[in-house]
């Protein structure tokens, strides 16, 4: 049987799932899919191919459906809410969110803003209802951090993480110690080939990685901590002097996210490590390491971003759900 | 430490075991079998970590068992950590923020390179810190951190720290 879904939000993301959905052959059908503007619903299942054309030329659909139709009207299994981040508030996502867990549906998203707020609430919604609230993608892009989190490390007590979680930041790390970039040449060069928003504040700053290291830990150690609590220090007062020195000694400088909880730290600074170290890397790629009590030390290292990259996380949670309620 | 013992089993245990019993900690053992004077002994270099006042005792506990000490090499610092410091470090008076650590007599600034690129552009710094032991070298890095705070400097922290 396939598994219908609603896909809200139609930027790089939902462009990339459905690209996908079309293009492979992974049972699953779109009924509903709305952008800022504009909405379509269809119980037989959209042509995708349509949509998306329609989208390059300006709006995916009717302006007369919004998303909150689509929402609530549309005849889907599992919402998938790939609207960009609002870390204010999480709106207005999270109230879609919490209308579609209402009417009994699964929830799919990448949207960092409701979980890293809201996610024991959405959490306990989902229970009652009988639905599950899955976020792969908010977290490494391509990486299955909560897959193996959920599934191949269950049982293991996870005693300490730290990992790279901003690709933009470590792009412009990298560039600064190969080419002896200053920290602003670097930053062009990443919004140029579009690894930074043309606003990067939230990268630069550590706020982004600092905002996935609360979803980690709130998925870890359920301790419903929020973004306040993280110690930040972004790169952007960083000097090429620093990189150099810190290379002139087999080491580099990093942005590194790191949760220990047994010492209640939780921090996002730049820091020395050594070249040879499993977390230093080229290019706008991210890891996460997990210490964990059984399996000792695992490192995964993936695209951290990207519109197909990101697309592989949805995916994959959509079909963990599809075959979830279709063994039981 | 360097010992010569008989190159027969049970020697080397033997000859560590005082070690713990006076509360040292050994960070190495260095086995140098091609290192001996003679053919029936053998040379070993233990790398360990003991209270000042406990050594004259493991010197005897080991002489009494038959093994013998070439030479004893101290080393008090024996932790060492990688920091960089960004701001402007010879306005905020430099010296004063070496001077902060080495004060304490448990934790020396023992190297600095500094990077200048331009009057009012923030200066880069990088100092080896050496300290007694972890737990000095952790105090060393928060004394580091309020000063930093007061003065506006940015500090950069190794991932992990080393031993020399």
């Amino acid at each position: 049987m396939s598994v219908r879904i609603a896909v809200l939000g139609l930027g790089s993301v939902g462009k990339g799932v459905l690209e996908m959905i079309a293009k492979k052959d992974l049972d699953i059908i779109v009924t509903g899919v709305a952008d800022s503007k504009s909405g379509l619903i269809d119980p037989s299942g959209l042509d995708i191919g349509a949509v998306l054309l329609s989208k390059r030329t300006g709006s995916c659909g009717s302006v007369a459906i919004s998303a909150k139709d689509v929402v609530s009207r549309a005849d889907y299994d599992i919402l998938v809410e790939v609207t960009p981040t609002n870390a204010g508030d999480g709106e207005p996502a999270f109230s879609y969110m919490k209308l579609a867990i209402e009417r009994g549906k699964h929830v799919v998203t990448s949207n960092k803003g409701p979980i890293s707020l809201h996610l024991k609430e959405l959490k306990g919604l989902a229970r009652e209802r009988g639905v599950f609230v899955r976020y792969e993608a908010t977290v490494g892009g391509a990486i299955p951090i909560m897959h193996t989190l959920g599934n191949g490390l269950a049982g293991n007590e996870i005693l300490a993480l730290y990992g790279v979680l901003n690709g933009t930041c470590n792009y412009i790390l990298t560039r600064m110690a190969a080419e002896g970039l200053t920290y602003d040449q670097a930053l062009a060069e990443a919004r140029e080939l579009g690894y930074a928003e043309a606003d990067p504040t939230y990268d630069v700053k550590g706020i982004d990685a600092a905002i996935k290291l609360v979803i980690l830990a709130n998925t870890i150690w359920d301790n419903g901590v929020s973004l306040d609590r993280v110690d930040i220090t972004g790169i952007d007062l960083l000097t090429t002097d620093a990189l150099r020195l810190a290379e002139e000694k087999d080491c580099t400088i990093r942005l590194i996210a790191e949760a220990f909880p047994n010492r209640g730290v939780l921090r996002v600074s730049p820091r020395i490590i050594r070249k040879d170290h499993p977390l230093v890397f080229e290019g706008s790629l991210n890891a996460i390491t997990l210490e964990t009590d059984m399996a000792g030390e695992i490192t995964l290292i993936g695209k951290g971003a990207g519109s197909i990259e990101t697309a592989s996380a949805i995916i994959g949670d959509i079909l963990f759900i599809s075959s979830h309620v279709r063994c039981n | 430490m360097k010992l010569e013992m008989k190159d027969s089993p049970g020697q080397l245990v033997s000859a560590l075991q005082p070690i713990s019993e006076v509360g040292g900690n050994i960070i190495a053992v260095i086995h140098q079998r091609d290192l001996s004077s003679r053919e029936d002994t053998l040379g070993v270099q233990i790398v360990l970590e003991i209270a000042e006042p406990r050594l004259t005792d493991l010197v005897s506990m080991i002489k009494a068992r038959g093994v013998n000490i070439l030479r004893i090499g101290k080393d008090r610092l024996l932790y060492k950590q990688t920091v960089i410091m960004i701001g402007h470090l010879m306005h905020t008076d430099l010296s004063d923020t070496v001077d902060r650590i080495d004060c304490t007599g448990f934790a020396e600034v023992t190297a600095l390179d500094l990077a200048m690129p331009a009057i009012n552009e923030p200066s880069s710094a990088r100092l080896m810190i050496k300290s007694v032991s972890k737990q000095d070298m952790d105090s060393a890095l928060d004394i580091l951190r309020q000063v930093a705070k007061t003065k506006n400097l940015l500090i950069i922290e190794p991932l992990d720290g080393g031993l020399v």
